[in-house]
């Protein structure tokens, strides 16, 4: 078996007298995306920026095989004085890319979000889902190993989200990162990723997981075929049971 | 790769940001404008006259004072709002006296300005390091605000004498305040998000610094830059007043004409203080709007 990149040994994380997370094993390994699903406070915020070191457990460890990581946060956290292109040249500057390294990466990156006209614009001139484009585009960037997504596109109108998902499904296909894809919705999660992984509330653990065997790529389609509402309603039930 | 051409979603939120953008501007001072934007002309009409008007009623009320409530030889204490200028500006000795003064006044303020701005940034800085520093300062600051700089001046002139030094000392102590506590909100206000962004991106606090907290601080520095500049006319003409001697600014050339029983001239006097802290004011407000005002909705992007 291939080494994980992150692997998550009895990791626990609590605040003050609050459990966040209970003991929790998890690992990902490239080509892999696992979706979590669980109802909302269960600590799936808690588990990504555990996964990307922002956070330490404060009990279990976990192993890191590497230190590349990108991740779109909940809300597309820009800053408002960067045009696009700014924003999206700001990681691979960070990480040591020449100025014209970055901008030439950040102008790929913002074409495959479909966000190439609007490279000059401020993300006060955006849509909040072009704003979120942009924070997806930013990590795309630094081409990372290790891809986390925190509900990235649960504010999202259902047309855009679904092109959204079709854009993250051919990048993964692509690149074959390792990701955590955090999710309230079912359908997105079974849609997007190899495994799904349901927690449960108070305090987080993982209460069930799923494989999901459907070959990539995968069209908008795939929602509406029997295998696919089967699996999506056991990762149903296992979620309300969770809840 | 798909060739993903995603519409542009309409913008719900525009019509909250507007709401917040009129709240700002309300708290600023500035006219909140209502959400559907009407003319230039018209929101020139709704800016300009009802000010207007009431400063006619208001001289309306001086004229009726000076003129008919004052007998004639109790004029001399109001003089009719004309004689500012007929005895005041028309007189070629009062000009120049006011022109000198301004020059005089106006060095001491920017000069003030212009060190309480390096201070107080390097402060902002350092306070926003460790919030040990922090606390350190914080209170100092706050004590600094109430220190009565202005019943202080005898003893800052018996300090540092009666030349510029002190008058710009005056200045420095009473701008520092805004120019701490705004910008450093705005630093201490940068997005958790964005810190997180820069961690995981291994940035370093000098990277940190300028690339996130600076930015993150310029729209709450330039607020405070404008209300500091208002404060450094004000304490730069009334340290002068206290001062009592050395160089004739703008405050000394007040005390000048009362002791003389010179009215008029002297109303020419506070009349020019009153355009010089009107013009800083403006001339800040433009700066702010130039160099943030194209992202930041607080200095007038939309
Ligand atoms: N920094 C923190 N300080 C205190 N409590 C926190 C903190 N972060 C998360 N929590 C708590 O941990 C629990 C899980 O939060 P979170 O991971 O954000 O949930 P989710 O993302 O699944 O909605 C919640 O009860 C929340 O209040
Ligand atoms: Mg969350």
């Amino acid at each position: 078996m291939v080494r994980p990149l992150v692997q998550f040994e009895r990791v626990e994380r609590t605040f003050g007298s609050v459990r966040a997370l209970a003991p929790c094993d998890l690992s990902v390994q490239r080509g892999e995306l696992v979706s979590i699903v669980g109802p909302s406070g269960c600590g799936k915020s808690t588990l990504l920026r555990l996964a990307s070191n922002l956070d330490k457990p404060t009990g279990g460890r976990i192993r890191f095989a590497t230190d590349s990581v990108g991740y779109v946060f909940q809300d597309p956290t820009l800053m408002p004085w960067r045009t696009v292109r700014g924003n999206a040249e700001l990681l691979g500057r960070l990480a040591g890319m020449s100025r014209r390294e970055a901008r030439a990466a950040a102008e790929a990156a913002l074409a495959t979000v479909g966000l190439a006209d609007f490279a000059d614009h401020l993300p006060r001139q955006l849509s909040g889902g072009m704003r979120m484009r942009v924070s997806l585009a930013r990590s795309l960037v630094i081409n990372p190993e290790v891809f986390l997504f925190d509900e990235p596109f649960g504010a999202l109108d259902e047309i855009t989200r679904g092109r959204l998902n079709l854009v993250l499904l051919d990048l993964f296909a692509q690149r074959r990162f390792a990701g955590l894809f955090v999710t309230h919705s079912v359908e997105e999660a079974v849609f997007l990723s190899t495994r799904v992984v349901v927690m449960s509330a108070r305090p987080g653990r993982i209460v069930a997981e799923f494989e999901v065997p459907f070959d990539l790529p995968r069209r908008l389609d795939l929602r509406y075929t029997p295998e696919f509402a089967q699996l999506a309603g056991k990762v149903a039930t296992a979620l309300e049971e969770a809840s | 790769m798909t060739d993903v051409t995603v519409a542009d979603e309409a913008m719900p939120e525009a019509s909250a940001r507007q709401e917040g953008r009129a709240r700002r501007r309300a708290a600023r001072g500035a006219a909140a404008e209502p959400a559907d934007r009407p003319g230039l002309a018209r929101r020139l009409v709704r800016g300009w006259v009802p000010p207007l008007l009431l400063a006619l009623v208001l001289i309306g009320v001086w004229y009726y004072v000076s003129l008919v409530a004052l007998r004639p030889e109790k004029r001399f204490l109001l003089p009719p709002p004309h004689e500012i200028f007929t005895e005041g500006f028309a007189d070629p000795r009062v000009r120049a006296d006011i022109l000198e003064a301004t020059w005089v006044t106006t060095k001491a303020a920017m000069l003030g300005l212009a060190i309480a701005v390096v201070l107080g940034s390097g402060l902002v800085v350092l306070m926003a390091q460790a919030s040990w520093v922090r606390r350190s300062f914080y209170p100092w600051i706050v004590v600094l605000q109430t220190i009565p700089t202005l019943a202080m001046v005898p003893v800052i002139g018996f300090w540092f004498g009666y030349s510029l030094a002190p008058r710009v000392t005056v200045c420095v102590i009473i701008t520092m305040f805004p120019l701490v506590i705004n910008p450093l909100q705005g630093m201490l206000g940068a997005s958790r998000g964005l810190h997180d962004l820069m961690t995981l991106g291994g940035a370093n606090r000098l990277t940190r610094l300028i690339q996130l907290q600076i930015p993150a601080a310029l729209p709450d520095f330039f607020t405070g830059l404008q209300s500091a500049a208002g404060l450094s006319v004000v304490g730069a003409t009334v340290g002068d007043f206290f001062f009592g001697r050395g160089e004739i600014g703008l405050g000394l050339l007040i005390s000048k004409y009362t002791q003389r029983l010179e009215s008029a001239p002297m109303l020419a006097v506070v009349f020019s203080t009153c355009v010089l802290g009107v013009l800083v004011f403006l001339a800040f407000g433009a700066l702010g709007r130039r160099v943030v005002g194209r992202w930041s909705e607080a200095w007038g992007a939309r």
